[in-house]
């Protein structure tokens, strides 16, 4: 199946003009390195969305108006209500200072009511009308809020991005193919008068296909290990600074074992759809050829 | 532009085709090697239909036809022993059955000490006999030569005419085109096909009715 990619000396000899010349080698090192880092942050993107929606997916807040025995209550009654798993009350300092950081000074300010935060964290299956009914008869006015709800844009932006990542890596690759049938076509028209000798005793159009395809492989797959190598160092970079703080954020790392697995395929994948339309053009050009 | 041809070529036959510049003959030449289709009526070569026939059925019966261009056609980025060996290599036979036949077949031309030489450095002389080599090394069914003797002295055109009649007597049916009359008159057993404004002169139709094999 691959017998095309092993040419004898003499069938080697057939297109000159050396290895890795032309545009294909540098095309294909620049979209690998480019689809390779598009890629990277699409799949971080998605690791720190399905992290983000995996803490909050069971988590809730209650907002308890201020009052002296409210959040006690509130307190006791989430507690005790069936299917809550963790119960925490965010004190009131790291509210105020929260506050701080939108009204300066004042937010600090004591005379400020401040309602007082608890928050929960559910069972799966736990019946939520169940549980906010009996923390607003423990607390009246208590209000009951899904994280989930309130990050939900934020979510569904960064859901949009990966689409967006996702969708320029299949531009590039559409662009690498592009620039792939002109280069073999422009391989064709540099050597049309070997091709018709050729053809002329006895040449099929497979084995004429056969020298631009290896030819195209072999110059792809050094572009592609090229880039392959730049994106590889950049992401290092990036790794050892800002996705480093990220990885702090998330608690994990912003790429797991599976994402490189994902990465280090491209450019063995831009290599397999760069040959593949190689063969395609030049069969279809030499067809129409003559 | 060719046209009201009606003709058959006996298998194993040597042919001349002359005529005046103009008159069609390496058009001729062309629809016998396969390059070109007839825009109108049918070609019939080794009993088979091909003037429709799918175009990857075409290179199987171009492998039983040696062509000698009138322009040579060598690849100018390989040696004349590459040339030569072009057929052989394109229908599968592994180096070790190309060496020693490609070498014969260059001496026989008298380019032994040539076999590494580019295009580029040989003379017309010399290409045209790479090319001539390249034509017959995988001895072909059919030689089709256009003015194979154009560039080469009187002793060499001998020569050749000695290879092409060798390789007529071993079954090969040969037609050259060729304004050449010393050739033409060196080989009486040939018979003369004559073109003239794309139309062939055959007054005793003896080319629509040619015996099946020469005697």
């Amino acid at each position: 199946m691959l017998d095309w990619l092993f040419a004898s000396p003499a069938e080697r000899r057939l297109l000159p003009g050396g290895r890795f010349r032309g545009p294909t080698p540098f095309v294909i090192a620049i979209m690998t390195f480019a689809m390779m880092t598009v890629a990277a942050a699409g799949l971080a993107l998605s690791n720190a969305a399905g992290l983000v929606a995996e803490g909050i997916e069971n988590r809730y807040a209650v907002q308890v108006p201020p009052g002296e025995s409210m959040l006690p209550r509130a307190l006791d009654a989430a507690r005790s209500a069936r299917g809550v798993l963790k119960v925490q009350a965010v004190p009131e300092a790291e509210m105020r200072k929260t506050l701080e950081r939108w009204l300066g000074p004042a937010g600090a300010d004591a005379r400020l009511p401040v309602p007082a935060l608890v928050t929960l964290d559910v069972a799966g299956d736990a019946d939520l009308a169940a549980i906010a009914a009996r923390i607003e008869a423990a607390a009246p006015g208590a209000r009951f809020i899904a994280h989930r709800e309130k990050l939900e844009p934020v979510l569904r932006a960064i859901r949009v991005l990966q689409w967006l990542a996702l969708a320029l890596v299949a531009l590039m690759a559409a662009a690498a193919s592009a620039a792939v049938v002109l280069a073999a076509r422009g391989a064709l028209d540099t050597h049309r008068s070997t091709i018709e000798v050729m053809h002329g005793i006895g040449a099929t159009d497979l084995q004429v296909t056969h020298l631009f395809q290896r030819k195209i492989a072999l110059d792809s797959l050094a572009g592609s290990i090229v880039g392959a190598i730049a994106a590889g160092l950049v992401l290092v970079l990036l790794a050892g600074g800002g996705a480093a703080f990220a990885g702090d954020l998330m608690g994990t790392t912003p790429l797991g074992g599976s994402d490189l697995v994902v990465l280090a395929l491209l450019p063995l994948a831009l290599v397999v759809l760069a040959t593949w339309v190689a063969r395609t053009a030049v069969l279809a050009a030499l067809r129409t050829a003559t | 532009m060719l046209r009201d041809l009606d003709f058959r070529l006996g298998r194993g036959g040597f042919y001349f085709l002359t005529g005046p510049s103009g008159a069609g003959k390496t058009s001729l030449l062309k629809l016998l090697y396969l390059a070109q289709r007839p825009t109108r009526g049918r070609i019939q070569l080794f009993g088979e239909e091909l003037s429709d026939a799918p175009r990857d059925s075409l290179p199987s019966f171009r492998r039983r036809i040696g062509v000698v261009f009138q322009d040579f056609r060598l690849i100018r980025h390989l040696s004349a022993f590459d040339n030569v060996a072009l057929p052989l290599r394109i229908a599968g036979k592994g180096e070790a059955e190309v060496e020693g036949p490609v070498r014969e077949m260059l001496a026989w031309v008298g380019l032994a000490d040539r076999a590494s030489a580019r295009p580029a450095t040989l003379s017309g002389g010399e290409q045209q006999r790479v090319a001539i080599a390249r034509a017959v090394i995988s001895h072909p069914e059919i030689l089709v030569a256009d003015e194979p003797t154009g560039n080469v002295d009187a002793e060499m055109a001998q020569r050749l005419l000695h290879l092409f009649t060798a390789l007529n007597r071993l079954g090969t049916t040969v037609v050259v085109a060729t304004h050449d009359l010393g050739l033409i008159a060196a080989t009486p057993e040939a018979q003369m096909v004559r073109l003239e404004n794309g139309s062939m002169v055959d007054p005793t139709g003896a080319l629509r009715h040619p015996p099946e094999r020469r005697s």
